[in-house]
């Protein structure tokens, strides 16, 4: 079979696939080999093509709403079981794309199956997500902009001509973030992570076989440069990264970032003593995705049991080592770039410098947490004690499977847990429940057995994508 | 009886600058015509290259000239005595923070522009035409040099200024919006000078030329010849200001040049060479040569990537194997320019500074 070649996707009245002079190489993991060529944007081109955008728009306005989340819908099934183009010369069984995208990303082909059974579920369920983040909206209310809902008027109108997605590179799933855009007529711009242009691409095409205007869909492939020009010259950008990047653009409305999480499960004081019935959650929360989604569990609160909680758990991630990549009970992703395992295993060793944590992993395995593998770095499932949620390894997150143990009296747990995305609360206290719905800084919050990395679709996830979107304004028709 | 068989272009051009070099030498290394600078350096050195450089070749028995000398020996140190008392124009280059480099010079940018354009087709840059320049004018060679090429092919000139230092700095900072918001004044003012003059031709950088056809089209507002440089442009650049920018209708000349080497002209960009550009120098004014950077006597094979190192050889300023902060392919002499040339250029070490790419 010959390399594909990606290209390109111009969004707008072009539409077409552009083949760039400049090329990139991804090789497969392992020496074996180029698995795809990548073409690239030049910052020049993306500029041009971002100064208009409204006729990637008028394409999808001419789609009712109601059909295009048939069209979402059926892509789901197509991303699933089709066979689809791929690059300028080849096609893409979906057995094509599990091996692709874990050749060049080290995610284990159970995983990605994993992600592409989570994607399914966003496909499937784009209309329980348009009313769930609209808050009950009829479908025909978008096309129209203006309409009914629980029998008040509403009208939307959309802040931006398209969304903006800068990909990451880590994790397949987090393309479930722009699904939605397109059956809220609002075409997309994707700037794909480096060693994972596979899914957005596999999405676009799947949606296009559906019936989706192929001008709703720009794929940019590009350098720095041309990233930021899609981050300043877009009306609303959704991009990945660390704190810094959330600082970077506090206060920019058009721009969403997705930072660290700093998910949290806390025990609650009538809870505790049952911690040992909860070890399955905990090893989900922490694990799940390889522990790479900001909605993983890095720290676990408990207000006494700490040493026998950290030491249970770090038993039983001890299961999640390096396998192949084909072999189907594989859980744990492995790094490509085998710098990148080194350089977070570094943090963790920094971490452990200062006084107050204490590797408990470390002590019950055999091997370090990195290791090598088929020409990659692996960081093996770690828990660290910490004695408080100050310590520089407590409250952070890791792109691998790791959390901090902590323990702190359940009064002084919101006054010290911070910003979290997701915080389980094993608790049926009902006093401290009603402190946990008032506190502000958490976004997700479930009560009882719920994993962290439990789901619900017709609610916001780490902001409202519908709210991103448009914007509700008073409409009057005099002779209405 | 035997016949003389006339020289190939490339023999011939050989041949001119070989005697060009000797001529050079024997200006800057003669106590009559030599310079401070040169004549204390034969003294110090214990060599007289008038007497042991006999070729081009022989030019790697220079070190390489150390730019730092422009900035750190005094301006007069480097006025050849042959230009007697005439007072010279002091061009900068680059520079930051505290003193920049500087050239001076007299008439060389005239020639080299002159040269130059001859090189322009008359359709595209037509005679008695205006040009805009957009782009560092202040104390740059570039400033006069444009000015006297629209002169020179009996035209005038309009000029934007932008100030890159200033740009650097606040890139540094980090603020983009304050570049963004001092690139759409430097583009405003172009865009009223266009809308307003009558101007066929355009001098600028890639960039500016990228922003200005974001604003207006390039060959809508009658421009026929844009020629362009400044920095380097990988071939999908060209390709995008030639295809979108000048919308494959006004001709796009690309040049690389700079202070110190004047400027090099390039062979026509073609889509079937695919945009690949290749930069002549303006020989025997100057000369190209592409250097192994870790033993910088060998140079590359054809095809491969090396440094780029630059002579400069005129009476008013001679420079031995300068090593720009550039590499390139070396490439064979074409019909147009029967020596060797400079192919996609880059900075120097792109590839190994590219960083490790990932997002977390």
């Amino acid at each position: 079979m010959s390399v594909p070649e990606i290209p390109v996707l111009r969004i707008g009245a072009q539409g077409e696939a552009y083949e760039s002079l400049e090329v990139q190489s991804i090789q497969s993991i392992g020496n074996k080999g180029e698995a795809v060529k990548v073409h690239f944007a030049n910052s020049g081109l993306v500029k041009r093509d971002m100064l208009d955008l409204k006729a990637a728009r008028k394409a999808l306005r001419r789609i009712p709403c109601r059909e295009l989340l048939g069209m979402v819908k059926e892509a789901g099934e197509r991303f699933l079981h089709d066979t689809l183009p791929l690059g300028l010369h080849d096609e893409q069984s979906p057995d094509d794309y599990v091996r692709q995208l874990s050749a060049t990303s080290g995610l284990p082909v159970a995983l990605v199956r994993r992600n592409m059974g989570r994607l399914k579920i966003v496909f499937d369920e784009v209309e329980t997500i348009l009313q769930g983040l609209s808050r009950g909206i009829t479908p025909g209310a978008l096309d129209q902009g203006y309409g009914q809902q629980n029998g008040l008027p509403v009208s939307f109108v959309p802040s931006t001509d398209a969304l903006a997605v800068i990909l990451p590179s880590n994790s397949p799933a987090v393309n479930a973030l722009w699904i939605p855009s397109i059956a809220m007529q609002i075409p997309v711009i994707l700037k794909p992570g480096r060693e994972e242009p596979w899914t957005p691409w596999r999405i676009i095409q799947a949606m296009i076989a559906s019936g989706v205007p192929k001008e709703a869909f720009g794929f940019y492939p590009t350098d720095h440069e041309g990233s930021n020009a899609i981050i300043r010259r877009v009306g609303r950008v959704m991009l990945f990264g660390d704190d810094r990047t959330v600082a970077k653009h506090a206060g920019d409305p058009r721009v969403e970032v997705h930072g660290t999480g700093r998910s949290k499960v806390l025990f609650g004081q009538d809870q505790i003593d049952d911690w040992e019935k909860h070890l399955g959650l905990l090893e989900e929360s922490v694990s799940a995705n390889s522990g790479r989604s900001c909605i993983n569990a890095s720290t676990i609160v408990v207000p006494r049991h700490a040493d026998a909680l950290a030491e249970a758990l770090a038993q039983r991630l001890l299961a999640m080592e390096p396998k192949a990549l084909d072999d189907e009970s594989a859980r744990l992703s492995g790094f490509a770039n085998p710098r990148f395992g080194e350089a977070i295993s570094g943090m963790v060793d920094e971490g452990l410098k200062a006084p107050g944590a204490r590797d408990v992993s470390v002590a019950l395995r055999s091997t370090p947490r990195l290791i090598e593998r088929d020409h990659m770095t692996y960081l093996q499932p770690t828990v660290v004690r910490c004695d408080s949620l100050d310590h520089p390894l407590a409250n952070t997150e890791f792109l691998f499977p790791y959390c901090a143990v902590v323990e702190l009296p359940q009064e002084q747990m919101l006054e010290q847990i911070g910003p979290s995305l997701v915080v389980t609360a094993l608790t049926e206290d009902r006093e401290w429940i009603d402190d946990l719905l008032a506190y502000p800084a958490i976004s997700r919050l479930n009560i009882g057995p719920h994993a962290t990395c439990h789901i619900s679709w017709d609610q916001p996830h780490e902001g409202n994508l519908f709210e991103f979107l448009f914007e509700r304004r008073t409409v009057a028709f005099a002779n209405a | 009886m035997i016949e003389a068989q006339a020289p190939t272009p490339a023999q011939g051009a050989d041949q001119r600058l070989q005697s060009h070099l000797q001529e050079i030498l024997n200006w800057h290394f003669s106590e009559e015509t030599g310079c401070p600078f040169w004549l204390d350096w034969k003294q110090a050195s214990g060599w007289d290259p008038r007497e042991e450089i006999q070729s081009v070749a022989d030019l790697v028995k220079f070190d390489h000239f150390q730019d730092e000398w422009l900035r750190d020996e005094k301006n007069e140190r480097f006025v050849p005595k042959g230009f007697g008392k005439r007072p010279f124009n002091i061009f900068e280059t680059g520079g930051t923070t505290g003193l920049p480099k500087q050239r001076i010079g007299w008439d060389d940018y005239k020639h080299d522009y002159e040269q130059f354009s001859g090189t322009l087709d008359e359709a595209s840059f037509p005679r008695g035409g205006n040009w805009l320049m957009v782009g560092p004018t202040g104390p740059r060679r570039l400033r006069l040099a444009i000015e006297h090429l629209a002169n020179f092919r009996g035209g005038s000139c309009y000029f934007v200024d932008l100030d890159p230092r200033w740009v650097k700095k606040v890139i540094q900072r980090g603020d983009i919006d304050q570049v963004e918001r001092y690139q759409r004044h430097v583009i405003d003012q172009a865009v009223e000078l266009l809308k307003h003059r009558d101007i066929s031709c355009l001098f600028t950088t890639p960039k500016l030329l990228e922003s200005l056809a974001e604003r207006v089209s390039i060959p809508g507002r009658g421009i026929r010849g844009v020629f362009c440089g400044g920095t380097t442009m990988t071939p999908q650049m060209v390709r995008f200001l030639v295809e979108e920018v000048c919308e494959n209708e006004t001709r796009f000349v690309p040049t690389y040049g700079n202070t110190l080497m004047g400027l090099a002209a390039s062979k026509p960009v073609t889509k079937e060479e695919g945009y690949s550009i290749t930069y002549y120098a303006p020989q025997p004014r100057a000369t190209l040569r592409i250097v192994n950077p870790e033993a910088t006597e060998e140079t590359r094979d054809y095809g491969e990537y090396g440094r780029v190192e630059l002579t400069t050889l005129t009476k008013e300023f001679f420079m031995p194997r300068f090593l720009e902060r550039d590499e390139a392919i070396r490439r064979k002499p074409c019909e147009l320019y029967p020596w060797d040339g400079v192919g996609d250029v880059r900075p120097f070490g792109a590839m190994e500074k590219k960083v490790i790419e990932g997002v977390y």
